[in-house]
C-alpha cells in the first residue's frame, strides 16, 4: 500500500497506458476503416461522433439521458434496499426462510423480460413501469446473496454478541450486516448489470423517452448515426455506473481487502 | 494479601462464608442426546479469586464454561451468579474466547471492537478514557486504530482481553485463551492477566488444559475428571504473590502441586480410556 510517491505516480501513469492502448487503438482503427464508408448501416465514426455531440450534448441530454439515469437510479436503489432489507429478515429467521424459499426460487427463475407484458398491463407506459421492471427484475441477486451472507455468521461471533448482550439492532448494525457485506456487494454488482439491461429493454417497449426508446426509435426511422450514437452513450453509461460502484465497494469493503491481502484469499 | 484458606475437597453445598461467593455451580449437568458430558459439577468462586479449571481434553471444559456464561442451558442443576440463577448471559460477566480470530470483528478497528460491548453500559463521554486505560493495561496503548488482522495473535488476544475488561465485569471467564499463541507470547500473556486482574479487581475463572498454567496462575485449581465430568479435586494454591515465572516455578510447593494435578489428570485420562 505505502510506496514512495514518485513510484506510485509513475505506476499510475503506466497503469493508465496499460489500460488505454487497446481501446484507443480500436477507436483509431474504427475511425480509419469507416472514414470513407458509404454504407447506410456503417456510417463513418466521424459522423456518429458529430451526431453524438450535437444530439446528446443538446436536446437528448435533458430529453433522454437524464430520464434514463433517473429511472435507472430509482430502480437500482429500490432493488438494492429491498433486496438487503428482505434478505436480512429472511436470513435471520430460518422458519421464514423455509416458507419463502420456493417462492423466491420461482420468481428469480423468471427471465425478467417476461415481466414486460404484465408490467405494461399494470403500470402502462411510463417511468413507473420502467422503474418497477428494473426493481423487480434486478432485486434477486442482492436478495439471495444477502440471505446467504446473513446466514454465514460464525457461531462464535453469535456467542460473542450474546455474551456481551448486544441488542438486536446493535447486532444487525455492527455484526450481521458487515459480515454479510462482501456477499451483499457481489449481489449488488449483478443487480447493477441487470438494472442497466432492464432500463434499456423496458424503455424500448414501454416508454416515450430515455436511451432505450431513442435507440429503437432511431433504428426504426433509419436514423443510423443516431442508433450508433445512442448505443455508445449506453455503453458509456454502463461503464461509468460500474466505475462508481467499484469505488463505493472498495471503500465499504476496505477492511476485507486488507484482510485478504494478509491471510490469502483461500482463508 | 492472599489468605491461607482450606477448601473442601469437593465443593458441595454452601460453604461457610458464602456471602462473598460470586459464582456457584450446583450439580450442573449437560448431556447431548445420550452422551453425558457434565455429570453434576459443583464448585464456588469467591469475589476476587483467580480460579483455574483444568481437565483432560474432552472433559467438557468449554461446555462447562458456556453453562457458566449463560450461553448454554444445562440439562440439570444450575449456575448461580451473584445470587440469581443464570438463564441468560449476565450483564456483569464477560467471556474471553479461545479463538480470538473468530471473536474480534475484522471490519472494526481494535478501538471499535473494545467499544462495542460498552455501548449498553457506558455513556458516550465515558468511553474514550476507559478504552484508553484498558488498551494501556494490556500493552496496546496507541494501537487502537489498527484492525485485528494487522496484529499478531498475541496482540489480538490482548485486544480481546481489553474488550472483556472494558465491559467492567465482576467475573471474567476465559476459555483456554492462550491455547493458540506461541510459548513466549503465552508467558507474557499469563503475567499480563495476573497484572490486570489486580489492577481492575476482577474475579477470574480461567479454563485451561495446561497444568503449569493452571498452577502458576490460580489461587485455586479445580481439577475435572474425564467425561462424564465431575470435580475430582479442589486445590488451594498456596504460592506467594506476586507470581514470578522463574521464582514461583522453582518453589517446591509449585512442583508438588503440579505433580498432584498431573496425576489427577493422568488418572482421569486412563479412566476415560478404559471406559
Amino acid at each position: 500500500m505505502s510506496t514512495f510517491p514518485s513510484t506510485r505516480s509513475r505506476g499510475g501513469i503506466r497503469l493508465i497506458l496499460l489500460r488505454a492502448w487497446l481501446p484507443a487503438g480500436l477507436v483509431a482503427a474504427w475511425w480509419l476503416a469507416s472514414a470513407s464508408s458509404t454504407s447506410l448501416y456503417f456510417p463513418p465514426l466521424q459522423t456518429i461522433l458529430e451526431t453524438l455531440g450535437a444530439d446528446w450534448a443538446g436536446p437528448s441530454f435533458a430529453g433522454h439521458l437524464l430520464p434514463s439515469i433517473g429511472k435507472f437510479l430509482a430502480g437500482f436503489l429500490i432493488a438494492a434496499v429491498a433486496g438487503i432489507f428482505l434478505g436480512l429478515v429472511i436470513g435471520m429467521y430460518p422458519a421464514l426462510r423455509a416458507a419463502v424459499e420456493p417462492i423466491v426460487q420461482f420468481l428469480r427463475s423468471l427471465p425478467p423480460p417476461v415481466l414486460l407484458p404484465v408490467g405494461l398491463l399494470v403500470f402502462g407506459i411510463g417511468a413507473s413501469m420502467n422503474i418497477a421492471i428494473i426493481a423487480f427484475g434486478a432485486v434477486w441477486p442482492t436478495l439471495l446473496n444477502t440471505i446467504d451472507g446473513v446466514r454465514s455468521l460464525d457461531p462464535q461471533l453469535t456467542e460473542m454478541t450474546r455474551s456481551y448482550r448486544l441488542t438486536r439492532a446493535q447486532k444487525i448494525r455492527w455484526v450481521i450486516l458487515p459480515n454479510a457485506s462482501p456477499q451483499i456487494f457481489a449481489g449488488l454488482r449483478t443487480t447493477l448489470q441487470m438494472a442497466i439491461i432492464l432500463i434499456v429493454v423496458s424503455e424500448m417497449v414501454a416508454s416515450t423517452n430515455g436511451i432505450g426508446y431513442y435507440v429503437l426509435n432511431s433504428q426504426q426511422t433509419f436514423a443510423v448515426p443516431q442508433t450508433w450514437a445512442g448505443t455508445l452513450v449506453l455503453g458509456a453509461l454502463g461503464y461509468l455506473a460500474n466505475l462508481v460502484f467499484i469505488r463505493i465497494e472498495g471503500y465499504v469493503l476496505r477492511w476485507q481487502a486488507g484482510l485478504l491481502a494478509i491471510t490469502g484469499s483461500g482463508a | 494479601m492472599r489468605m491461607t484458606e482450606t477448601y473442601p475437597q469437593t465443593g458441595t453445598g454452601s460453604a461457610p462464608g458464602s456471602a462473598d461467593v460470586v459464582l456457584e455451580l450446583q450439580a450442573l449437568q449437560k448431556s447431548y442426546g445420550a452422551a453425558k458430558i457434565l455429570a453434576g459439577v459443583d464448585f464456588q468462586i469467591r469475589r476476587g479469586e483467580f480460579v483455574c479449571v483444568v481437565g483432560p481434553s474432552g472433559s467438557g471444559k468449554t461446555t462447562l464454561l458456556k453453562c457458566m456464561a449463560g450461553l448454554l442451558e444445562p440439562s440439570g442443576g444450575q449456575t448461580v451468579f451473584e445470587g440469581a440463577p443464570v438463564t441468560e448471559p449476565p450483564a456483569k460477566l464477560a467471556v474471553v474466547f479461545q479463538d480470538y480470530s473468530r471473536s474480534l470483528l475484522p471490519w472494526m478497528t481494535v478501538w471499535a471492537n473494545v467499544e462495542l460491548p460498552m455501548r449498553n453500559k457506558f455513556g458516550k463521554a465515558e468511553r474514550p478514557a476507559r478504552i484508553e486505560s484498558v488498551l494501556e493495561a494490556v500493552g496496546l496503548a496507541g494501537k487502537g486504530s489498527l484492525y485485528p488482522w494487522q496484529m499478531s495473535g498475541g496482540m489480538q488476544q490482548r485486544a480481546a482481553i481489553a474488550r472483556g475488561l472494558a465491559y467492567q465485569p465482576d467475573v471474567l471467564l476465559m476459555d483456554e485463551p492462550f491455547a493458540a499463541v506461541d510459548a513466549q507470547t503465552r508467558i507474557e500473556l499469563e503475567d499480563l492477566v495476573l497484572r490486570v486482574r489486580a489492577e481492575f479487581d476482577t474475579t477470574v475463572v480461567f479454563v485451561t488444559h495446561d497444568i503449569d498454567e493452571a498452577v502458576y496462575l490460580g489461587d485455586r485449581v479445580i481439577v475435572l475428571s474425564g467425561a462424564p465430568t465431575t470435580v475430582s479435586r479442589n486445590l488451594a494454591v498456596d504460592l506467594p504473590a506476586p507470581r514470578n515465572q522463574v521464582r514461583t516455578k522453582s518453589l517446591p510447593e509449585y512442583a508438588r502441586l503440579r505433580a498432584e494435578v498431573f496425576e489427577l489428570i493422568q488418572s482421569a485420562k486412563s479412566h476415560a480410556t478404559i471406559r
